[in-house]
């Protein structure tokens, strides 16, 4: 496959882009009502808290939705993949986008239990998910 | 009850450019036929244009998607205006007419000047233009948490929402293929179109799968053209040569989270508060509706506009398109008549809403609706972008 295209870190997304390193998906969450804030902003919009952080989760959860890609965008690139939304097991309105991994294309499905794996590319690690077996 | 300040505004005239595969010309020049043609059209002469918007504005960013913006054409033509505005901050495309209608509220213009230039094919020509995301770059924005998954094309991010619409409707590839057959028909008897070959069901069943469920034959088509319309404050619209056309409703808003993988619902998207705002502030109903021109950036959107707007149910679409009679331009809402984007070409709403003053005014040509069509439903863009127009006649 070609390189991943990267985001550009800022304060608020770096601990998610990062803590891959240690094997952790960070997702920001208010320590006063406990609600997942994602994309991550240091502001609970439903209790109004500023003690929002990132913290660990299982990095478990669910495809939401996905679709198969055919087409070869650029040069290279190896088809077909998937890019699906996937809703953490914490809390489903936090969809997180990501390539499935770990099983042929046309095995994803709507529902599909997922688990978080990392790749690294530079200095950040990229959160990709694969079925849970087992 | 309230005084919607869209209900003392008209278009009163609109001006296309040629749209191509590939222009001759330069995308001002474009800017500037669709522009004067527009302001023609209207009865007026530059002197009396004193607003200019568009969206998303100037992007010079090689890609075509936007590379005039107001500061260009008010230089090129000499105007003299007392308000502009541009910027991709909008709720869709119209964001350039809901702006300068509370430009005129405000009484900083009578005449607004509003067009929509993309030049996209020559771009993909001349370099690679065609993504969200540039390889090499860090990406920030909305699309950046899409960034590290090949998502290369809105096509792939649209497919998302699109698959779930599938899965939770049922709605068959026979069926959404309509909305391709319908408006390469309609196209047929449109000059202006870019592609006028007829396909059949079957044609578009065999169009390469681009990303699952999405096929070629359900994209819209790059090209380069301008597309103008003049919005003007009512009493004046009164005062100049065609009917005015009346803006009845818009809907807007941010009523929803502004986010391309955080909507509540995926697979209506930021549409029904969208309609259901339009629909608030007018006493017509969608049965009193005589024509829609529904974005269609893709298929889905047209799909999702028909239930959204209340035409027919939530996942009743795909009865209403099956066979395509109903939204053919003898049906009993004709869809997308000059071809849409899909087969007209990618003028990102503009080119519908030229196309709904068209068939209003009568001038339709070969593809005019029967019966003096007076009302019509237009709307914009998927993800969060969504905005809606309820155009009559007066």
């Amino acid at each position: 496959m070609v390189a991943r295209t990267l985001p550009a870190i800022d304060r608020d997304n770096e601990a998610y882009w990062t803590w891959g390193r240690e094997g952790k998906l960070a997702i920001h969450r208010c320590a006063a009502c406990e609600y997942f804030v994602h994309p991550p902003v240091p502001f609970c919009p439903r209790c109004e808290s500023r003690d929002v952080a990132p913290r660990a989760v299982s990095g478990r959860g669910r495809v939401v939705t996905f679709t198969i890609n055919h087409k070869a965008w650029v040069p290279e690139l190896s088809e077909p993949y998937v890019l699906a939304l996937v809703a953490i097991a914490e809390q489903d309105d936090v969809r997180i986008p990501c390539n499935i991994v770990g099983c042929d294309a046309d095995k994803v499905d709507f529902n599909m239990e997922v688990e978080v794996v990392f790749e690294q590319t530079e200095d950040l690690w990229v959160p990709l998910f694969r079925p849970v077996t087992a | 009850m309230t005084r919607f300040a869209e209900k003392d505004t008209a278009i009163t005239g609109v001006g296309l450019s040629d749209v191509s595969r590939g222009a001759t010309k330069s995308a001002l020049a474009l800017t500037v036929d669709a522009a004067l043609e527009a302001i023609a059209d209207a009865g007026l002469t530059r002197a009396d244009i004193d607003g200019i918007a568009t969206w998303p504005g100037e992007r010079a960013d090689g890609s075509g998607f936007s590379p005039v913006g107001c500061a260009a054409l008010q230089d090129a033509l000499r105007l003299e205006v007392g308000w502009y505005g541009g910027g991709g901050e909008a709720p869709g495309q119209y964001g350039a007419v809901f702006n300068a209608i509370g430009a005129i509220a405000a009484g900083l213009c009578r005449n607004v000047l509003i067009f929509r230039t993309m030049c996209e094919a020559t771009a993909r020509k001349t370099a690679y233009a065609n993504s969200l995301l540039r390889e090499g770059q860090r990406q920030a924005g909305p699309f950046s948490g899409y960034a590290p998954y090949y998502t290369y094309a809105a096509a792939l991010q649209q497919a998302l929402f699109f698959n779930l619409y599938v899965h939770k409707s049922g709605i068959r590839p026979d069926q959404v293929g309509q909305v391709a057959v319908n408006q390469r028909r309609n196209a047929a008897l449109n000059p202006k179109a870019i592609y006028k070959t007829p396909i059949s069901i079957d044609d578009y069943l065999a169009s390469p799968l681009i990303a699952t469920p999405l096929r070629l034959y359900d994209c819209d088509v790059p090209i380069d053209g301008a597309a103008a319309i003049i919005v003007s404050r009512m009493d004046v619209a009164r005062t100049l040569k065609n009917p005015p056309i009346r803006i009845e409703a818009i809907g807007s808003s941010m009523r929803y989270r502004n986010s391309w993988t955080q909507l509540a619902e995926l697979d209506t998207q930021a549409q029904p508060k969208v309609a259901k705002m339009m629909w608030s502030r007018t006493d017509l109903k969608p049965a009193d509706v005589d024509i829609a021109q529904l974005y269609d950036g893709f298929s889905f959107h047209t799909i999702n506009w028909l239930e959204n707007f209340g035409f027919c149910e939530r996942y009743g679409a795909k009865d209403f398109i099956d066979g395509g009679h109903r939204i053919a331009l003898d049906g009993e809402l004709p869809v997308n008549t000059g071809g849409g984007a899909m087969s007209g070409g990618r003028l990102h709403a503009y080119g519908a809403v030229h196309e709904a003053c068209t068939q209003l005014w009568g001038r339709a040509g070969a593809r005019q609706v029967k019966g003096d069509p007076q009302i019509c439903a237009t709307s914009t863009s998927g993800g969060p972008l969504a905005g809606a127009m309820l155009l009559v006649r007066d």
